[in-house]
């Protein structure tokens, strides 16, 4: 991987699989959850100021800083794990593209409120059940975080569920925006439940969580929120896949640059 | 397009058990579930609630002002109804 600048004193993540994946499965596996938080995290916190409701923009900054704030655990622990000195800061403004390796569910763009509560069903519905089981992870620092998560979490299904039943169960507007959200988020569901052999090794020894695992409550919580919001679940269609490997959709790069440029202009900077 | 308002809720928190929920401001809510929503993500941020009660403000029956003085101005110079000539013994510590 090449940055377009050299700065000095900055290693290059160090290569993988994908040619920038890192190659340690535990530390691959904390980053990539840190990205999902992260990349989700900066999406919410582009609706600052400019949300339906003012008590929504308060809502959805909320969800964005337990987002971040996740992300912000994770990365010190993946740090740590590296070993190589990289700060949270590090790892969040001066990674490129290719090497975050989130789901494509997250880094989708926010579209209107409808696509934007839907993406965080999907997400918040698999994230929940997912924490608690990770509660239990042979990895000490792993489970520690997933504690603290897992009750974000809980009020993030319950916030994004209880608005896709209003707007699904609502107006003809609201109801066609939903639809067509969950329309166009379904082919990104597939890739939460997607296990490289490195995690997949990870679970065999108890420390990474078996996301096939996670399928039932994933699905009776989706089904549940659908059937009271009269809305029917999309038909199963092919699954876009590629985040983990570092293949973005075209949407992560303009994401990262605005995320990234503050940092980047000024390298070291503290506030 | 005609928009219909959604309706005001008070929000009052209580801070910690035993003493009394506290009016902490309103929100603009569609229904009952979704003004508790709000108050959790508006009112209480910094940990300032263990309880959140949201009333919707047109339940709410407000003294007039204007009645301030028919009102509230008699009990002023009713001092015997005050429980301050009582001498709390040392003993009993705070009430």
């Amino acid at each position: 991987m090449t940055t377009s600048f050299s700065e000095p004193g900055r290693e290059p993540a160090p290569a993988g699989k994908a040619g920038t994946a890192p190659a340690m499965p535990l530390l691959a596996y904390t980053l990539a959850l840190a990205d999902d938080a992260l990349v989700l995290g900066h999406r919410l916190s582009q609706w600052s100021g400019k949300a339906p409701t003012l008590e929504e923009d308060i809502a959805l900054s909320n969800l964005a800083l337990d987002l971040i704030g996740q992300a912000r655990l994770l990365y010190a622990y993946a740090g740590e794990i590296e070993g190589k000195g990289r700060s949270e800061d590090d790892l969040a403004y001066l990674r490129d593209e290719h090497a975050f390796t989130n789901i494509l569910l997250v880094e989708q763009p926010n579209g209107d409120f409808a696509l934007t509560m839907a993406r965080h069903l999907v997400y918040a519905a698999f994230m929940q059940p997912f924490f608690a089981a990770l509660q239990h992870s042979a990895d000490a620092r792993l489970a520690e975080i997933a504690a603290k998560a897992v009750k974000e979490m809980a009020y993030h299904v319950r916030h994004a569920a209880e608005w896709v039943i209003r707007l699904g169960d609502g107006t003809e507007e609201s109801r066609a925006r939903t639809e067509r959200a969950l329309d166009e988020l379904w082919m990104y569901t597939g890739e939460l439940f997607e296990m490289d052999e490195g995690e997949r090794a990870l679970a065999a020894a108890g420390i990474a969580v078996d996301r096939r695992a996670i399928r039932p409550a994933w699905e009776r919580t989706i089904d549940a929120t659908l059937a009271a919001a009269t809305l029917a679940r999309p038909a199963e269609r092919w699954m876009q896949s590629g985040g983990r490997a570092g293949r973005h959709s075209e949407h992560l790069g303009p994401m990262l640059a605005e995320m990234q440029v503050l940092h980047r202009a000024h390298p070291g900077v503290t506030w | 397009m005609a928009e219909t308002p959604m309706p005001l809720w008070e929000v009052f928190i209580r801070s910690r058990s035993g003493l009394p929920h506290k009016h902490a401001g309103s929100v603009h809510a569609p229904d009952a579930a979704m003004a508790l929503q709000a108050a959790r993500d508006v009112y209480t941020r910094r940990g300032e609630a263990v309880s959140i009660w949201v009333v919707p403000s047109a339940a709410i029956t407000a003294s007039d002002p204007a009645d301030k003085d028919a009102l509230f101005e008699p009990t002023a110079s009713k001092i015997y109804r005050h429980p301050t000539f009582y001498k709390v013994p040392d003993e009993v510590g705070h009430m």
